[in-house]
């Protein structure tokens, strides 16, 4: 059935968009794509194989976004499809993608600097609020509601905010 | 019931891997003892994550483990169903939260270590390996952080947290020797750029402790005494409660899954 879709190219195409719907349960406004997580798609005859990498070594999302894959990709007509983990290279948030950024901030989260800032033990942030883009920002917690996220508030406008830590 | 325990063959590199997993499992399994108890949510919150942090670590490690074993092993195998002599951890994990002051002091130690460990290893041969010091080296960056914060808060700040914080030091402070220790197995692995000699961090590892505890106006001791004993399974009485707990659910109900 799958092989009346088209092309090998086509097919890997339209597995990988089915793929890229899969959103990230803690944070739905981002997809898979998004957030760099989904890194290949490789076609076995009409099987697919999904290559996703874990953001942080503890987060209990990518059970559940492994899962979300293969159903998204039997909706689309593609069986018995595989997700497989690759840690290697590592994942970063360098990789969230630049449409990724703008809707974090759009929902709320300051998305998260370059990482060549991160080092730094007791080293200055300066996060700007995503409400009102004031840089007057204080930080409340280092450690937030998962493991992707800081917890910060604006001296502006007094809203806290999530802020997507670099990694 | 010795039967119901995993059997493993620990060549060098699976020993490697499983010591590390340990590590990470059992102070993840500590850590994850504050959730609900914490002085205040901020740090509920920011002990649980590095409990998960920690046991994410730990199940990639399993996870390798038992690739690298390649008998019938499987991260939940390795974690549940081997009893005290047979984990490898560190004894400084396995100590009991205590006080405020003494679960960050552990935390302290530990994080202190695993950041340059991680870091260094990150130029392994060992792909896996590497790749996994390169996830976990960025989370023992905030873990470090949040605990060298509180190190100074603590010591700096009253009289009653000063004496907590500086009873703690002394107290944990000869269960570190065993980071240092490397035995022919791993002497081994470190010849063929798969581990990095732990000895070399030392001195690095020592002034992040200096600088910390400076400031903190707490003082480290000098007695160079260190207790040692967890690498081979030679644990603290506390380490068998904590097993207790850990592995209830897959010791009372063999082989349940969810």
């Amino acid at each position: 059935m799958v092989t009346a879709l088209g092309s090998t190219a086509d097919l890997r195409r339209r597995a990988w968009d089915a793929a890229a719907t899969v959103v990230d349960p803690e944070i739905p406004v981002l997809t898979i794509a998004d957030l760099g997580v989904l890194r290949d798609v490789v076609l076995d005859g009409d099987r697919v194989e999904i290559a996703i990498t874990p953001t942080y070594s503890g987060c209990p999302a990518m059970n559940m976004i492994a899962l979300e894959i293969e159903v998204a990709l039997e909706r689309a007509g593609f069986r018995g499809s595989k997700v497989h983990t690759v840690l290697s290279p590592a994942w970063t948030t360098d990789w969230i993608s630049e449409e990724g950024r703008r809707k974090l901030r759009a929902y709320g989260i300051a998305p998260p600097q370059a990482t060549s800032s991160r080092r730094a033990l007791f080293g200055e942030q300066a996060v700007a609020c995503p409400q009102c883009s004031s840089g007057n920002t204080e930080l409340l917690s280092e450690f937030g509601s998962t493991s992707c996220k800081a917890l910060w508030r604006c001296k502006a406008c007094r809203e806290p905010f999530d802020y997507f830590k670099c990694h | 019931m010795a039967s119901a325990n995993a059997e493993v063959s620990e060549t060098p590199l699976v020993l490697y891997a499983l010591r590390r997993a340990d590590d990470a499992l059992i102070l993840g399994h500590r850590l994850s003892e504050w959730c609900g108890h914490a002085p205040m949510l901020e740090e509920d919150m920011a002990l649980s994550n590095i409990a998960l942090d920690l046991i994410g670590q730990a199940r990639e490690l399993y996870t390798y483990a038992a690739k690298a074993e390649g008998k019938d092993n499987d991260e939940d195998k390795l974690a549940y169903l081997r009893d005290v002599r047979q984990y490898r951890n560190l004894l400084l994990v396995e100590q009991p939260n205590g006080d405020f002051a003494q679960t960050l002091v552990r935390q302290f130690f530990y994080s202190a270590f695993a950041d340059l460990y991680w870091r260094a290893m990150m130029t392994s041969r060992d792909t896996t390996l590497a790749a996994i010091a390169a996830k976990s080296e960025k989370e023992s960056a905030y873990h470090l952080r949040h605990s060298s914060e509180w190190i100074i808060r603590l010591g700096d700040g009253t009289d009653e947290s000063h004496a907590r914080a500086q009873a703690a030091v002394d107290h944990l402070w000869a269960f570190t020797g065993e980071m240092f220790a490397v035995d022919e197995g791993e002497r081994t692995l470190i010849h063929a750029g798969i581990a990095v000699d732990p000895g070399t961090l030392r001195g690095r590892w020592l002034t992040t402790l200096s600088d910390v505890i400076d400031e903190a106006t707490l003082t480290l001791p000098q007695n160079d005494w260190m207790q040692q004993g967890g690498r081979v399974g030679r644990h603290s009485e506390h380490l068998g409660h904590l097993l207790s707990e850990l592995q209830s659910v897959q010791r009372t109900f063999p082989g349940l899954t969810w």
